[in-house]
């Protein structure tokens, strides 16, 4: 029979995380996407990495702790159920990271792995351009190929973090003549070159989570091209499911936030609205237990792969009916400003980064139900 | 940490799907449902052979001692291939019921599929025509809550114990609100009334009311119950859309299968998301009834909503996308929308079970 029991070592570790983070936890920080809040939560990330509590999976070499998916799972229960701040490393560490383990060299791992850890170096992700978004391989930006590099020119936009970041990372089409998925490479780069101009943009909630990048012949080293010339999709996408199916959204954020919804129900129980409550509570467990059974798998050497779909539909269409939910309990404070205002305008980005929810949906019905490809 | 089904499960699900696909299940639930129980009857020894009837009945009685995660592989199959008769009642309910109790005598002729049971959780049993014996459960006003939601509980009742709600219509403002009280409930033999019809024909009811008292009801029995009716529901889910997706790959419209239409796509797509995410709750309702976890019952009612709504919304995106071949008796497609209608408000409907969820949970806090 299989159990929900873990072993003595993961209750070990469960505890030893729970209890740093009682220890160090600053709890709500200013957003990071103002000047002050990225400090502020650049130092968090500082702290972090001083307890090896950044990166629990990676290698103790750089900074992790070697930790098994379980464990991680567990340490991301504590962390969000504790209201420790979010992660301004995290287009870094989830996203650009497993690439660079996959496809990187090693002066590559050697030169941004640490620097990742500790809020060092922060990442900005550059895939959109105003062109591209759905259709990411309609993309436009171009590398050029000069002595001892490459010279980047073009524009990406909704570049998370970019505002106030220091690195960016994105495909640039190096060879013209090749169409859509060919002839793209990945391309790591300084935001404070010479060159590149960043034009913060503000979200829906006043701050300027992400912004336009302007390339105007932007030099980058052979050494910050990432896997091979012209192989930028496939490396790309190498991860794209393994992000989508487990290292985007941790359960933990969502059980703590069906946590809070209840103790906002506690304040003003209406009967009206229990049903939402519950369904926001079972959602957040199925989104738990389902973790649970990806892991087992992925443990077993299974992958995931268009699966990891489904599972960001669910969590982006149960974050937002959660915060839904929780401004209806809140009636006419509900325009207030204040964490769950906050909280709720973040959760209606959900369905659209990472890839649309259409998209998403295309992907399960053609990779996973087998629906035939075409018909947009 | 390992969290799934055993390889073990995986193979008896497949030996389920081996009888069960080649035994022409459609066939013998119209017949059941015209009132010839012989073909389902039949399937019923078939599946008794295989150790289905016996899986919760103590070895040393013919059973096979199995677990509530067994439990719930197999009425996911059966949901899945629409197999008719009161397998909840017999299979899932009535070994935990009856264990102890001198009615207990049945259990050996139960694992061999001599013995059919019905039970009725509220005015109507299931099948009683075809059953050796039908008990009805009686409500008794008993154990305390405290009302904390601070709002009727809409006749939910729910308490630790894991007692489902059990009051009859004319209790309930006493039972539920005004003596802040929930039911408990005895097991009585039942005196078998007249026939009821049902949404899904293959589901024959019929009237009971409580006759001689046999002992106090094991709440974990109806658990198991709600359980197996949640697999059922998860099972019948997944038949609905492989029929679908099936069919829109090969029904053309303009030119193209209707597959191609995103429109289609997505629709489909949010279904194979609910089914993916109910399959987990149903499996850890199972561990938790089996490691008698001390929230299983909350697990419970929280599989029952999930997977009733995950199936409910196959049921009606099949019939939407099937068009009207879909809505006609002819299409075996219908065995499934109405069997789902049915077991959505079976075993607790989902307002019952979600208010013993959060009973469950602002207690715990």
């Amino acid at each position: 029979m299989s159990t929900l029991e873990f072993t003595e070592a993961e209750v070990a570790f469960r505890l030893e995380a729970r209890e740093w983070l009682a220890a160090n936890n600053p709890g709500r920080l200013p957003s990071m996407d103002t000047a002050e809040g990225a400090a502020a939560h650049r130092e968090w990330e500082r702290t972090l990495a001083s307890g090896r509590w950044s990166v629990v999976t990676w290698p103790e070499v750089y900074g992790g702790r070697d930790a098994s998916l379980t464990e991680w799972v567990v340490f991301e229960e504590e962390y969000y159920l504790c209201g420790a701040p979010t992660r301004i490393s995290q287009n870094g560490i989830s996203l650009l990271a497993p690439i660079l383990f996959g496809h990187g060299t090693e002066a590559q791992k050697e030169r941004y792995l640490r620097d990742m850890t500790d809020g060092t170096l922060v990442w900005a992700q550059a895939w959109s351009e105003p062109e591209a978004g759905s259709d990411l391989a309609s993309l436009r930006a171009t590398a050029t190929r000069v002595d001892g590099g490459w010279r980047l020119n073009g524009q990406k936009t909704w570049s998370s973090r970019a505002p106030f970041a220091d690195r960016g990372f994105g495909l640039f089409r190096s060879d013209p003549s090749a169409e859509r998925h060919r002839g793209l490479t990945y391309f790591l780069f300084d935001l404070h070159a010479d060159g590149v101009t960043v034009r913060p943009i503000d979200q829906l909630d006043g701050t300027p989570g992400f912004a336009e990048i302007f390339f105007d012949d932007v030099f980058v080293v052979d050494d910050d091209v990432l896997g091979g010339v012209g192989d930028g999709w496939k490396v790309a996408m190498s991860t794209a499911g393994n992000e989508r199916g487990l290292s985007l959204r941790s359960p933990g954020r969502f059980c703590a936030a069906a946590d809070r919804l209840l103790d906002l129900w506690q304040t003003d129980p209406q009967p009206h609205l229990r049903d939402q409550v519950v369904d926001a509570w079972i959602g957040a467990e199925a989104y738990r237990l389902f973790t649970w059974g990806t892991v087992t798998h992925v443990e077993a050497g299974g992958s995931v792969g268009a699966e990891g779909s489904i599972n960001k539909l669910w969590w982006s269409d149960l974050d937002l009916s959660l915060h839904e939910t929780a401004l209806s309990l809140l009636g006419a404070d509900a325009e207030l400003a204040g964490p769950w205002v906050d909280d709720y305008l973040f959760s209606l980005s959900g369905p659209i980064y990472a890839g649309t929810n259409q998209i998403q949906r295309n992907i399960v019905a053609e990779r996973v139900l087998g629906l035939p490809r075409g018909g947009r | 940490m390992r969290f799934g089904r055993t390889p073990e499960q995986h193979a008896f699900a497949e030996a389920l799907d081996d009888l069960l696909g080649a035994a022409e299940v459609a066939v013998a639930a119209r017949a059941w449902a015209a009132g010839d129980h012989s073909p389902g009857l039949k399937l019923w020894q078939r599946l008794a052979e295989l150790g289905v009837c016996g899986l919760l009945i103590p070895e040393d009685l013919g059973g096979m001692g199995a677990t509530a995660a067994d439990l719930a592989v197999a009425f996911e199959r059966l949901g899945y291939h629409g197999a008719p008769g009161p397998w909840i009642e017999s299979v899932a309910v009535a070994p935990r019921l009856l264990a102890g109790t001198p009615d207990a005598d049945v259990l050996p002729r139960l694992a061999s599929g001599e013995a059919i049971i019905s039970v009725a959780l509220a005015a109507r049993a299931l099948d009683a025509d075809v059953c050796e014996r039908t008990y009805a459960l009686r409500n008794r006003v008993g154990l305390t809550e405290s009302n904390t939601s601070g709002s009727p509980p809409s006749g939910s009742g729910g308490s630790t114990s894991g007692v489902l709600p059990l009051v009859e219509p004319g209790e309930r403002q006493r039972a539920g609100v005004e003596t802040n009280t929930v039911p408990s409930a005895t097991l009585n033999h039942a005196i078998v009334g007249a026939e009821q019809q049902s949404v899904d024909p293959t589901r024959r009811l019929f009237d009971v009311t409580p006759g001689d008292e046999i002992a106090a009801v094991d709440p974990t029995a109806l658990d198991l119950g709600t359980l197996a009716c949640s697999a059922q529901l998860l099972g019948a889910g997944l038949r609905l859309l492989d029929d679908t997706v099936a069919y829109v790959k090969q029904r053309t419209q303009f030119g193209r299968p209707i597959g191609e239409f995103q429109a289609v796509k997505h629709l489909l797509a949010d279904v194979r998301v609910a089914l993916d995410f109910a399959a987990p709750l149903v499996h850890n309702a199972a561990i938790e009834l089996d490691t008698e976890a001390p929230t299983a019952a909350r697990a419970v009612s929280a599989a029952k909503v999930a997977a009733g709504d995950a199936a409910y919304l196959a049921s009606r995106t099949g019939l939407q996308v099937h068009g009207a071949i879909g809505y006609t008796r002819e299409f075996d497609l219908s065995l499934w929308i109405l069997k789902v209608r049915a077991l959505v408000g079976a075993w607790g409907t989902p307002a019952e079970h979600r208010a013993r969820i959060l009973e469950s949970l602002v207690e715990g806090r």
